[in-house]
């Protein structure tokens, strides 16, 4: 028999919903495209086999198409006819992508007993009927159908798909003299070679390769741009500080050792085990086993390709832990992102920029696919939303996992080798790590599509399920994940202190063609590096062979400090690790702050502000996530005590998740985040104090330990060059290092994220808000005692513990009324972790039935939400609120959004116990649980204030971000 | 008392096996977990169980259609081995994926000894993967996995939940033969439009069964409801902890048929 190419089309049958056409065309319809009248769906299938006519028919039957609902036909299909016009699209994967559905057709095909498969790959084919200018067609084509990234569109009936193939790659050496250039000629080829680093960094190479004698050849100056790039090495955040604060100055040597590290440090907490130091920090759990924890933002990727960007990001992220000590078992994901207002009209949208419900849908696809797909819970997270994110979407990813207390740490040596585990290595992601450091214009998405990466959970899930058993067994001796920067990075790591061999044709490809340097530098996914000492290969490789993971020995390590980089024998590359890992100039910055003087917001006194708290409840901030969380499987694992929706309903907006990780143990492991982009413009040290007092307060809202609570760090900044915007991180940096120690909360693991900049086409800038993602992890002695915030049960008191100031600033009644100016909350750093830990040990004793934190909407907001939450009304009196000496009018009651304040619901058997618990601490009474389904706020001259049907509540909470 | 031995399937892309290990381990199984390529291999290995578990996931990725790569498998290479468990009163317990895997291979409802697709499982209504709790009410007293007339509480999560009948004779025999396992109703047993029906499906069913009883297929997730805590609202509950979980009934159920049968 003779190979052909079979073309195979899949459709709906008539009388069937067409889900995916459907999905299309009103998709098409939000991009503001009206004439469409329907969308008709193929999935396509190429297959080059020998089989005959009659082996088709059966791969048509049996294999690609559900005989239920599905037909199938060989060959191409014809547009309908009659009298709409009809426009054919086929969107197929641009050479060399990953095609992982083709890989399971193939599988598929030999378990149908195929001989011959030479190729399988598969596209979607879209008959679009209706009108259409050739303008809305290549809109619809960029904006809905395809990614330029990563795929093609073909366009008619006959117009025949890209070729598949590749050509193979002949080895020819680049060497790029450096020696004899000026410095303009260094600013020229780190521009030209996307190296993205800057001309003292240039001049520190020129002066290496000056000193060994020699020119250097591509692939070491790719590896000095990985090592070195912002990514990588936060050059920034290490470097030293003239910092100059209202006036007043102050230095540091090292920003980040000074102010995030100082604090654990000096902390020192004996339940730490590995901090800062691995892929993800390590904390006690209990006797046997640790927990790790580690958030990424994936912003750059997910603003070109928000569906593979976000999904990248997470699959990612569930590396960290998995490459941390000997590796960790992910148990939990959490996400967080900041994306453009949803209802941005489109020509508000900057050019080369995705509209944000485009990036919203992507985004929570990508994550919910990939997390889904790996078994993984994902329960946590939130939602921001600005139009300063318009252009740079933020996309923080953390994964949580669980580690046996003897496997925390990796001890790689000489002679072991080095073996790639996992996925195969292609061209997708060159220069991630360097593309990602810079920022942003309107022309990105033309010339970093190769930055995109692109991910296959199952080739993830798979290496999973066989490393914890290597591991298990014992048989390998250090594991780091290939992230950015890929091979690179990740040899380069294992074997700083030792030296390492590396023959780059051994690398399994995903297709012929790379060069030794894209090998190299390919930050392709799902592939993991381990050393594995030479004794135990065999043994390692048939776990994985069992399970149809591949791993392969690219080389070794060895005791000459040197990375020694070889192709087919011949050496491409040679560094000193020293030189790679240390000889990076250190930079000294200069750093500003002047607190800007903005005038108090002012709020006219009302009778009511029933429509204020229904305007906040339903600005997308506050609005129900839900449309999000359901998408996410929360449960898989079946570790789930706190999910991320609770209440009468299983639609209260919980404080923050709990599992229980060990089927044997009550214990639990609680994960939440606190982050208030708003405060930042006014104060970025209250900013971020007021980040690690919302993480904390969600925690103890569940009933997590006090004194066992670690943070993770994750800023994102615009240019730091620029001193104003450097001054704001460094007043959040200095924040996290006080707010660490007054919480006795240290921080295990951060990540920046700098240049989170665009340059529009007119050359404006739009530039994100200070962004300090803070996430927390707490420990739960008995998941039995956990509490969630929905109200119990009627005749309950509502206590509030904690006082309300006139904290208008950055509040979302501010927001509301267009006020910019004003006091942003404030942390009291002696008062904050009292309160906490009383809390936390009036919970631990059964004394709270239900406990809600007061956040964004202040204490209006959250009242609402613990009253539709449970089914049940609350009467409240303001007398009962303390405040401060100038929180005098109902609005800054009701409405301020002042920290370390938490509103607890208790028995009236408890009522005593309780007030006992919180002696000496700013509490009071503030009302009462009732069965009549209304929310009504009395102020202090005991006028309703509130008064607001709880349906009406829920309603306008729950409505605005239902996307359909 | 006779050990009754279970088998967990993986699979690439299956990912609820431990939890399904536990569960069936909390009603008193003992329970393997074994991939796909040992059975290939061996499939002879399936006759030391009594208890063959498809459990959930995401099998190849879900490629061309959910479980139809791992159906495929299990056509090509265990159709013998699956028969033989059958014939010997063992049970095969397949639970979202899992369900998904039973219905393409034609095993459910397998009308007429199996081997054709009359029913399908394919996207929610919804357009999207969705997790949430729902009400099961039995459709059906010849199933050994179900106690007849109680009514249980259990999660789902899945994207391609919706069950689709080829034509109207073999809904109309579903419907007449007692394959319904389960119908999603709401708290007091009604049947409704979404969410009460999350998905879809036709005449409400959540779960079949063949002409045996003694193969079960569901989208809900027993395995996730097999402690208290587990509960979407158990904070407000009044709890018994000495009363089972509604998703044992499920693993309970079998372990005690196989007792009582072998």
């Amino acid at each position: 028999m003779t190979v052909k190419l079979w073309r195979f089309e899949v459709s709906s049958k008539p009388g069937f919903r067409d889900v995916h056409g459907q999905a299309v065309l009103a998709d098409i319809r939000e991009c503001g495209v009206s004439s469409i009248q329907e969308v008709i769906f193929a999935k396509v299938y190429l297959i080059e086999a020998d089989f005959d006519e009659v082996f088709a028919q059966r791969v048509g039957q049996e294999l690609l198409c559900d005989p239920v609902c599905q037909d199938f036909l060989i060959g191409r299909s014809t547009v309908p006819a009659g009298p709409m016009p009809a426009c054919v699209l086929e969107v197929h994967l641009k050479s060399g992508v990953t095609d992982p559905v083709a890989e399971s057709v193939l599988l598929a095909l030999r378990d149908m007993g195929a001989q011959t498969v030479e190729h399988v790959r598969t596209a979607r084919k879209y008959i679009l009927l209706g009108a259409l200018t050739e303008k809305d067609r290549d809109r619809i084509i960029r904006r809905v159908l395809a990614n330029d990234c990563i795929e093609e569109v073909v366009i008619g009936s006959d117009a025949e798909p890209p070729s598949p193939h590749t050509r193979p790659y002949e080895l020819r050496l680049i060497e790029l003299p450096i020696r004899d250039l000026d410095e303009e000629g260094l600013v020229r080829l780190s521009r030209e070679r996307d190296l993205f680093l800057n001309l003292r960094e240039m001049q520190t190479i020129q002066d290496y390769y000056r000193r060994i004698g020699r020119e250097p050849t591509d692939i070491e100056l790719e590896t000095l741009a990985q090592t070195w790039s912002e990514h990588c090495v936060h050059k920034t955040l290490k470097s030293s500080v003239e910092f100059d604060c209202d006036g007043q100055v102050f230095h540091f040597s090292n920003l980040l050792k000074e102010t995030v590290f100082k604090a654990t440090q000096e902390l020192s907490k004996p339940w730490c085990i590995s901090v800062f130091s691995d892929n993800a920090g390590v904390i006690e759990f209990d006797e046997d086993t640790a927990v790790c924890f580690k958030v990424e933002t994936h912003n750059h990727p997910s603003a070109l390709d928000p569906y593979g960007g976000a999904a990248t990001g997470i699959g990612g992220v569930i590396r960290d832990p998995m490459g941390t000590g000997l590796g960790a078992k992910p148990i939990a994901n959490t996400d967080v992102f900041c994306f453009g207002l949803p209802n941005t009209p489109h020509d508000q949208v900057p050019k080369g920029v995705l509209h944000p419900r485009r990036i919203m849908k992507g985004v929570v696809a990508g994550v919910r696919d990939y997390g889904n797909r790996m078994g993984i819970p994902t329960v946590n997270g939130a939602v921001y939303f600005d139009n300063r994110y318009i252009a740079n979407p933020l996309v923080f990813c953390g994964n949580v996992g669980l580690i046996p207390r003897d496997k925390c740490f990796k001890h790689p040596q000489t002679g072991h080798l080095i073996v790639v585990v996992g996925g195969r290595t292609g061209r997708d992601g060159i220069h991630g790590a360097t593309f990602s450091s810079g920022e942003m214009t309107h022309q990105h998405e033309e010339i970093f599509s190769h930055a995109v990466q692109i991910g296959n959970a199952i080739t993830e899930k798979k290496m999973l399920d066989t490393l914890l058993q290597a591991r298990d067994a014992g048989l390998y001796e250090a594991i780091t994940d290939c992230g950015a920067g890929g091979l690179s990075s990740a040899v380069g790591e294992m074997g700083a202190e030792l030296g390492a061999e590396v023959d780059l044709e051994k690398v399994p490809l995903k297709y012929q063609g790379l060069s030794y340097t894209e090998i190299w530098i390919s930050e392709a996914q799902e592939r993991m590096v381990i050393a594995v000492k030479p004794e135990n290969l065999e043994a390692i490789l048939k776990i994985f062979a069992a399970e149809d993971v591949e791993a392969t020995v690219i080389g070794r390590f060895t005791d000459d400090k040197k990375l020694t980089l070889r192709y087919n024998g011949v050496q491409v590359g040679q560094l000193e690790m020293d030189f790679l890992h240390e000889g990076i100039c250190k930079y000294s910055r200069k750093a500003v702050w002047r607190t800007p003087c903005l005038p108090e917001p002012q709020f006219p006194s009302k009778d009511s502000y029933t429509e204020d708290l229904l305007a906040i409840l339903s600005s997308y901030n506050v609005a129900s996530k839900e449309w999000i969380i359901r998408q996410y499987d929360h449960e898989v694992q079946g570790g789930s005590v706190i999910k991320p929706l609770m209440g009468a309903a299983n639609d209260g907006p919980s404080d923050a998740a709990v599992i229980r990780p060990k089927y044997h143990s009550n214990r639990g492991i609680a994960i939440a985040c606190g982050m208030n982009p708003c405060y930042g413009d006014l104060d970025p040290y209250q900013m971020a104090l007021s980040g690690i007092d919302e993480a904390v307060r969600n925690l103890i809202c569940v009933g997590a330990r006090f004194d066992r609570i670690a943070l993770l760090d994750n800023f994102c900044w615009g240019d730091c060059s620029r001193p104003q915007t450097f001054g704001s991180l460094v007043r959040a940096a200095q924040a996290c290092y006080d707010g660490a120690k007054a919480f006795g909360a240290p921080f295990i693991s951060g990540k920046d994220s700098l240049n989170n900049e665009f340059v529009c086409e007119d050359g404006t800038r739009i530039i994100i808000p200070p962004t300090l993602l803070i996430s927390a992890v707490g420990i739960v002695e008995d998941i039995r005692k956990c509490v969630t915030m929905d109200l119990k049960e009627p005749g309950n008191f509502l206590f509030i513990v904690g006082l309300t100031r006139k904290e208008m600033g950055g509040s979302h009644l501010s927001r509301l009324h267009g006020q910019t100016g004003g006091t942003v909350p404030k942390v009291d750093l002696n008062l904050a972790p009292q309160i906490a830990q009383r809390l936390s040990e009036a919970i631990a004793d059964g004394l709270v039935r239900s406990c809600h934190d007061c956040s964004e909407g202040g204490l209006a907001a959250a009242l609402a939400e613990m009253a539709f939450a449970g089914g049940l009304g609350i009467q409240a009196d303001l007398r009962g609120l303390p405040i401060s000496q100038d929180c005098r009018t109902a609005a800054e009651q009701l409405f301020s959004e002042s920290n370390s304040r938490y509103l607890v619901e208790v028995t009236p058997a408890c009522y005593h116990a309780f007030a006992k618990r919180m002696l000496n601490l700013p509490f009071g009474q503030i009302g009462e649980v009732v069965e009549q389904p209304r929310l009504q706020i009395r102020d202090a001259h005991q006028r309703l204030v509130i008064d607001a049907d709880l349906d009406a509540l829920k309603a306008a909470w729950k409505n605005p971000l239902s996307l359909g | 008392m006779t050990t009754v031995h279970a088998v967990v399937l993986r699979a690439a892309g299956i990912n609820c096996d431990l939890e399904t290990q536990h569960a069936l381990e909390l009603a008193g199984a003992a329970v393997q977990r074994i991939h796909i390529n040992r059975l290939k291999e061996n499939p002879a290995l399936l006759d030391g169980f009594q208890i063959l578990v498809l459990p959930g996931g995401f099998s190849y990725g879900d490629d061309v259609a959910a479980g139809k790569i791992l159906a495929n498998q299990i056509l090509h290479h265990l159709r013998d081995a699956m028969r033989t468990f059958l014939e010997k009163g063992k049970l095969i317990l397949g639970i979202c994926n899992g369900f998904q895997v039973l219905i393409k291979t034609g095993l459910l409802p397998g009308f007429n000894g199996g081997g054709q697709t009359s029913f399908t499982l394919t996207d929610n209504d919804s357009g999207r993967f969705e997790d949430r709790w729902v009400y099961l009410q039995p459709g059906t007293d010849r199933c050994v996995f179900l106690d007849p007339g109680r009514r249980i509480y259990l999660p789902i999560a899945h994207g391609e939940g919706k069950l689709v009948a080829k034509d109207a004779a073999a809904l109309e025999q579903v419907r007449q033969g007692g394959y319904a396992a389960f119908r999603y109703v709401d708290a007091a047993g009604n049947p409704g439009p979404f969410p009460v029906n999350p998905n879809g499906s036709v005449d409400d069913i959540a779960a079949l069964t063949d002409s045996t009883g003694r193969i079960l297929g569901l989208m809900p997730h027993p395995e996730r409801f097999v402690r208290w805590t587990q509960h979407p609202h158990w904070t407000r509950l009044k709890i018994n902890e000495q009363e089972p979980a509604d998703g044992m009934m499920i693993f309970t159920n079998a372990v005690r048929y196989i007792r009582e049968h072998f």
